[in-house]
């Protein structure tokens, strides 16, 4: 990382400046936070390091924190406001003429995430792309009148939990039948954006810098019917959609008998503990759909060692798998994810 | 000819019939036959059929050197077949051994069916050039992408480059031009400019009605294309057909000195101009919808929130997924005034859904905002409001809704005076994490004729926030099990975990959890508006003691309860 010479007043130490950032916003300390960035840029680091080294990495030591149990969910959501005010601060202080195409940048329907995206947001703009930034949760219909109405050259689409591939596959779609590129990014498509091939994706990227790099030489790649890519969601994953409700209300009958203990559970911990069914349930449909065992076994493994962090036994999440499987047992491929997820907490 | 001998099918030949009659026979056949020696390939005959064939061939030659070079090479490299195109005509010839000593070759004329083939295959590529045409051209409702797609599709089949020019607009053109290889650039031409190319005025008035023949590319003017274009060798200025005015022209060209534009081009070029430009029109029509429905809409929408000094005002509104953006549930904010230093707040929940709930929650944000000018306290602005409605004689529709004063006391608090007509009661989040009612009750508005209103004050301290919100909230159906409501005991857990988050925060957070408890889409309307005293941090902690921060106790607390993602 160089420093154009204007004599900074501080010197660039990126672990160092994580460090200090993530305090800020853990503490909610908005102004401080706010002022530390300000002050980096004033002193000539550039607006682009800032947002991916000091923002975005202290966010990404937000989300090891909650996982460790180490924050609480609140605190979670107060650093990312706070980070959200940085980069909105930090954005105001650079100008950058468009000299590229336009891009629609949105999160999947049901996706929370918006931080990566604003990011990429800022990112691109200052890359010289005019931006129209949807932010979380857009649903299908929105986007695709957004684009017919603003015409990009480009949609960059965000899903970052795998149990929103369904919808991202049917926001992929309806964008490239609207003959518009798209380019998916986050954790839910999973290692190298694997599934995003899948889903019909023009291009994937990691991060917000691996996009600006993709998007600025040889787009937009060559149209193809989006019609003819490959076939999704067999009877299996149907199957499993269609009875979620029941699939959850027995595995939580079955659960209070084998754990009698459970019928002294508050209204909360019985929706907590419904929740979880309700993302067994759902990461398998996810699998299912894709055909990616590693979709389900990923979740497993995740989902044991935060759980794992907050004391919760092992045992719990086991029988939680038992009992959905016992339901599954004509289905031969959601029964063997469920068996490698099993597998995986046995090692 | 007569028949001189009895030779039937399969009967052996004894003693041979005069060598006249087989040559006759020979002669008789419809396919070419060349009679050749094995020993030093000569040609020993040549039937009539061969003979017209390939006048050039003749007993006593050699293939060899014979007219047909790919015969020569198929007898040079030993093969048994070849075709050939000898004075227009496609043969294939094949050979067989005729015992030992001979063999001959068999020709075939296949230049009609060589013909159909091409035909088929150049037939296929329009048809493919078409569908794709109306694949990618019915894509978009977007104007600019309709002109860009019909651009590129033009240069990929049928041109060098491709100019799409819309219809004049104010004394202006917009265009859209590619050259093949190049990306696509865009423009604006000035009236006298569009004189000066052969034929593009009559195609954008739309007549002809088909490409303009015979355009001497020597009269475009040099701007048309790009300089490295080079020299235009063949011209053609096709009108785009709209709904009912012309949809703009496209212009093509090809490069080179023989290039020309065939009769087939130009059909193909205005059955593809068809296409184009009943979408670029279907596009037009969008816009100017879309432009309408906008500026009808902008007085319906949520507004933008002031943010007046010492208050965070917060709102949110999540349209019910099949209605249009706007509905029933709305809220606004009325700054302060000359005569009052008070903020005004409002939410409500107009009966119904759709544009006549919209039209009727435009009236009653109108009617309070004219209240709030007058100073009306909140109890007396639904107290006018009632009487409103029912005067204005929709007597099956009315609101419910929450109107409350706000504004800013000593320490950093915020006192608010509520009054509510048969809405939930607003939440009040306490900084120990305590949710409360706020004690309001009052009767529908626009029912009936008396109200009952009962307002009530409430004090906000620092990190302390009220949440008004409409009864799609609560009345959200989902959950693990599916069709159980949200519901208030929900809510306030919610909203208690929320302790010590900016407003925003707090409400992305319960609309997150409503959005995961629903699982796809909301059926109703959902307003929030959230107003919070703002923690006292205003006092950058950077360079002090660390110990103010609401989340000290939070951090090291122990969370028992299983957590699912978030």
């Amino acid at each position: 990382m160089s420093v154009p010479s204007a004599a900074p007043r501080r010197s660039y130490d990126t672990d160092g400046l994580v460090d200090e950032f993530l305090q800020l916003v853990g503490d909610g300390d908005e102004y401080g936070a706010v002022e530390l960035i300000t002050e980096l840029h004033d002193s000539g680091v550039p607006a682009e390091r800032l947002m991916i080294d000091v923002i975005g990495g202290a966010q990404t030591r937000v989300g090891e924190l909650w996982a460790a149990n180490e924050w609480s969910v609140a605190r979670e959501h107060a650093a990312t406001a706070i980070s959200e005010r940085a980069l909105a601060a930090l954005a105001l202080r650079t100008n950058v003429k468009p000299t590229r195409g336009r891009v629609t940048i949105a999160c999947v329907d049901g996706e929370w995430h918006a931080l990566p995206t604003r990011m990429l947001a800022e990112m691109l703009r200052l890359d010289g792309w005019r931006v129209d930034f949807l932010g979380a949760n857009v649903p299908g219909p929105h986007l695709i009148s957004h684009l017919h109405q603003t015409g990009p050259d480009v949609v960059a689409l965000s899903c970052m939990i795998a149990t929103r591939l369904p919808r991202a596959h049917a926001a992929i779609t309806a964008c490239r039948t609207a003959g518009i590129p798209v380019i998916a990014g986050g954790r839910g498509f999973g290692p190298g954006g694997r599934y995003a091939q899948h889903l019909g994706a023009d291009a994937w990227a990691a991060g917000a810098e691996e996009a600006v790099r993709r998007l600025a030489h040889n787009w937009p790649p060559h149209n193809q019917d989006p019609q003819l890519s490959a076939f999704l969601g067999d009877e299996e994953y149907t199957y499993v959609v269609r009875h979620r409700p029941e699939l959850i209300n027995t595995a939580m009958r079955q659960l209070t008998e084998a754990y009698p203990a459970m019928r002294e559970y508050s209204q909360r911990q019985l929706d907590s503990t419904a929740e979880d069914m309700a993302h067994i349930v759902d990461f398998l449909a996810a699998a299912l759909y894709v055909s990616e065992t590693a979709i389900f076994t990923d979740f497993v493994a995740w989902t044991n060692e935060v759980l794992q962090a907050r004391g919760v036994p092992a045992v719990a999440l086991r029988v939680g798998l038992e009992t959905v499987q016992a339901q599954l047992r004509d289905y031969p491929t959601a029964a063997a994810m469920l068996t490698a997820g099993m597998r995986l907490l046995n090692q | 000819m007569t028949a001189e001998s009895p030779v039937t099918t399969g009967e052996r030949l004894t003693s041979g019939p005069a060598p006249a009659l087989l040559r006759a026979a020979l002669d008789a056949a419809s396919e070419a036959v060349l009679l050749c020696d094995s020993a030093d390939d000569t040609i020993l005959m040549v039937n009539a059929a061969a003979q017209a064939l390939v006048p050039a061939f003749a007993a006593g030659g050699s293939p060899f050197d014979g007219p047909l070079p790919g015969l020569a090479g198929a007898l040079a490299a030993g093969d048994d077949s070849f075709t050939d195109v000898h004075a227009g005509r496609h043969l294939q010839g094949q050979r067989r051994a005729l015992g030992a000593d001979h063999y001959g070759w068999y020709l075939r004329d296949r230049t009609d069916e060589v013909a159909r083939a091409d035909a088929l295959r150049a037939e296929r590529a329009r048809t493919a050039f078409l569908a794709e045409a109306g694949r990618r051209l019915s894509s978009s409702l977007h104007q600019g992408r309709c002109q860009r797609i019909t651009a590129e599709l033009a240069v990929a089949h049928l041109a060098d480059a491709a100019m799409v020019v819309l219809p004049m607009n104010r004394r202006q053109a917009q265009w859209v031009r590619l050259v093949a290889g190049g990306s696509p650039e865009e423009g604006t031409l000035r009236e006298q400019s569009l004189n000066q190319v052969p034929g593009l005025i009559e195609a954008l008035g739309g007549f002809p009605p088909i490409p303009s023949k015979w355009l001497d590319p020597a009269q475009a003017p040099e701007w048309l294309f790009p300089a490295n274009f080079g020299p235009i060798g063949a011209l053609l200025v096709t009108p785009l057909p709209g709904n009912a005015e012309p949809a703009g022209a496209l212009i093509l060209a090809r490069r080179g000195d023989n290039a020309q534009f065939g009769p087939e081009d130009e059909i193909l070029a205005r059955i593809f101009a068809a296409r184009a430009g009943a979408a670029i029109s279907a596009a037009l029509l969008y816009r100017e919808q879309v432009d309408t429905t906008a500026v009808l809409q902008a007085d319906l929408l949520p507004p933008d929130l002031i943010q007046p000094d010492g208050i965070e005002l917060v709102g949110s509104y999540q349209a019910a997924r099949e209605a249009m953006r706007i509905g029933g549930d709305f809220y606004d904010v009325f700054g302060p005034t000359d005569n009052s230093p008070d903020t005004v707040i409002a939410l409500g929940d107009v009966c119904g859904k759709g544009p006549e709930a919209a039209v009727l929650t435009g009236k009653v944000r109108q009617t309070l905002r004219a209240l709030r000018l007058v100073d009306a306290p909140p109890e007396e602005m639904l107290r006018v409001l009632n009487k409103a409605l029912l005067d204005s004689g929709r007597q099956h529709r009315f609101v419910t809704l929450v109107v409350g004063s706000v504004n800013r006391v000593e320490h950093g608090r915020v006192q608010l005076r509520l009054a509510t007509g048969g809405h939930p009661a607003p939440l009040v989040l306490r900084a120990d994490g305590r949710v409360e009612e706020v004690p309001v009750s009052g009767t529908l508005i626009g029912a009936v004729a008396r109200t009952v209103v009962n307002p009530a004050d409430i004090e906000l301290a620092p990190g302390e926030l009220c949440l008004l919100y409409s009864d799609g909230l609560t009345e959200a159906r989902g959950g693990p099990a599916d069709g159980e409501q949200f519901g208030e005991a929900r809510l306030h857990d919610a909203l208690a975990e929320c302790r010590g988050l900016p407003a925003v925060a707090t409400v992305e957070r319960i609309r997150q959890l409503v959005s995961d408890w629903v699982h796809g889409g909301v059926r109703d309307d959902i307003a929030m508006l959230a107003v919070r005293a703002p923690a006292r941090t205003q006092l950058s902690l950077r360079n002090g003691s660390r110990n103010a921060s609401p989340f000290a106790i939070d951090a090291r607390r122990t969370e028992r309860r299983v957590r699912a993602r978030s």
